[in-house]
C-alpha cells in the first residue's frame, strides 16, 4: 500500500472553443520498480501507478501506461483541445487497486 | 575575473555545441531565476566582503544546471521538492509527543513563526551555548518542548520539514552571521573548507573555489553553495539535506567522512552558508 498518494492537476479555468489547452499533472508516489533489495536481501514488492487517464465529457482525452522504470512521483503533461465548456476528469490506478480521481471544470466562453 | 571567463567561454561552446547536441546549453550567467512568474530570485551577486580576496561574485548553483532543471524550478508545481514541503507543513502542524503540541502550537502559522529563519540559521544559541543548524534546532524543540522522539538528522521527515521551514524564506537573502560568539566555529569551518581530504587530496575549495565554471567528468561545477537547500536532487530524487551534500562530497574525494551532525559539518555548514550571503534564499530548489 502506497502512501501519502496525493494527485495534483493545473489546467485553466477557462477556454475559448476549439482552444488548444495545456494541462498539468503530478502524483505523488513512490513508483517502488519491484527491481530492488532490502537490507536483508529480500525483494521489494513493486508497487508502482499502472495506469493514467482523462477524459473529457466522458471522451478519452489520453489513456498512459506506466511501467515500473518511471520514477517517483510520475508528472504529465498534455494538450487538449477543448470544443466546449465540461469537465476533465482523471483517474491513477494503483497496483494495490486503489484508484485515485481528481476532475476541473473548464469553461468555454 | 578569469572564473566568469571560464563560465562565459563555456556559454559560447554550448551555443556553438547547440546544433550538434540540442539542448547543451547550460549556465547562461544572466539568466534570471523567477518562480511561478512573480518572485525573482537573487542567483549572482557581490561577494561578501570575508570572500573578497578569494572571490568578486557569488553564484547560486541554479545557474550551473541545465536549462531544464532550472525551469523545474521556476514553477512550484513542476518542483518535486514542493511535494515534501506540503508535507512539510502537514508535520508542521501534528500534534506529536507527550506534551500534546506541534511545532505550531508554540509558533503559529508557518508563514508568519518560521519566516526568514532560513536565511539566518546556523546560528548562535545564547541558553545552549553552541552554534545551532536548523535541524539541531527542530529536534530541541521536539525534545525538550512536544515530548516527542527526535527525528533522525538526515531522514524524510526532517528533510521534509527543513523544507517547510526554509520556504517560509524564499527570496530573503542569505545572511548569517560569522563574528561575536560564532566566530570560532565560523574559523573552523574555514579551515575546514580549505583542508584536503582524501586519496584525490581535494578540499572543498579545490573544486568550488578554483576551478567552478569548469567540468569534473560530465558535472559542472558551481561555487558549492547552499542557498538553495534542502534541495530536491534527480539524482536521488528526494529531498537532500545540507549535510547529505557534504558527506557525498568528502566521500567523493574518496576520504572516510564526517557524520551528519558532527560539529565538523555545523562548522562547515556555518562557513559555507557565509560564502553565500546575499543570494538569495530559494526554498527547495532543484538540482541534478
Amino acid at each position: 500500500m502506497a502512501d501519502n498518494v496525493t494527485p495534483r492537476v493545473r489546467v485553466p479555468k477557462s477556454a475559448s472553443a476549439g482552444e488548444v489547452i495545456s494541462i498539468k499533472t503530478l502524483i505523488s508516489h513512490i513508483m517502488e520498480s519491484g527491481q530492488r533489495k532490502d537490507g536483508d536481501g529480500n525483494l521489494i514488492p513493486r508497487s508502482i501507478i499502472n495506469r493514467f487517464t482523462c477524459d473529457f465529457n466522458g471522451q478519452n482525452v489520453i489513456d498512459v501506461t506506466l511501467e515500473p522504470a518511471i520514477s517517483t512521483n510520475p508528472y504529465f503533461e498534455f494538450e487538449a483541445v477543448i470544443p466546449e465548456t465540461g469537465e476533465l476528469k482523471f483517474t491513477w490506478y494503483d497496483d494495490d487497486g486503489s484508484v485515485y480521481e481528481d476532475a476541473k471544470q473548464v469553461t468555454v466562453g | 575575473m578569469t572564473k566568469l571567463k571560464s563560465i562565459r567561454a563555456f556559454a559560447v561552446l554550448a551555443v556553438a555545441g547547440g546544433v550538434a547536441f540540442g539542448g547543451a546549453a547550460q549556465a547562461d550567467e544572466n539568466a534570471e531565476l523567477i518562480v511561478n512568474g512573480e518572485i525573482t530570485l537573487v542567483t549572482k551577486t557581490a561577494a561578501p566582503d570575508h570572500l573578497k580576496d578569494a572571490v568578486d561574485t557569488i553564484y547560486s548553483g541554479w545557474l550551473f544546471r541545465e536549462t531544464g532543471t532550472q525551469a523545474m524550478q521556476m514553477d512550484d508545481f513542476v518542483n518535486p521538492g514542493m511535494l515534501d514541503a506540503e508535507a512539510g507543513i502537514e508535520l508542521y502542524n501534528a500534534v506529536d509527543g507527550t506534551e500534546g503540541k506541534s511545532c505550531a502550537s508554540c509558533h503559529g502559522d508557518i508563514a508568519e513563526g518560521m519566516k526568514g529563519l532560513r536565511a539566518v540559521y546556523p546560528k548562535w544559541n545564547e541558553a545552549a551555548g553552541e552554534v545551532r543548524t536548523m535541524e539541531m534546532q527542530v529536534n530541541d524543540c521536539r525534545e525538550t518542548r512536544m515530548g516527542a522522539e527526535p527525528y533522525k538528522y538526515i531522514s524524510r521527515e526532517m528533510g521534509q520539514i527543513v523544507s517547510a521551514v526554509s520556504l517560509q524564506s524564499r527570496g530573503e537573502p542569505v545572511n548569517v552571521a560569522i563574528d561575536g560568539p560564532v566566530a570560532a566555529t565560523w574559523a573552523q569551518g574555514k579551515e575546514l573548507y580549505y583542508t584536503r581530504t582524501g586519496i584525490l587530496d581535494l578540499s572543498c575549495a579545490s573544486c568550488h573555489e578554483e576551478n567552478y565554471g569548469n567540468m569534473i567528468r560530465a558535472d559542472h561545477l558551481s561555487q558549492g553553495q547552499i542557498n538553495g537547500f534542502p534541495v530536491y536532487r534527480l539524482n536521488n530524487a528526494k529531498i537532500n539535506q545540507v549535510h547529505d551534500r557534504f558527506k557525498g562530497c568528502v566521500r567523493d574525494t574518496r576520504a572516510e567522512t564526517y557524520n551528519p551532525g558532527s560539529s565538523e559539518f555545523i562548522a562547515l555548514e556555518l562557513y559555507v552558508a557565509s560564502r553565500g550571503n546575499g543570494l538569495s534564499v530559494e526554498g527547495v530548489s532543484v538540482r541534478n
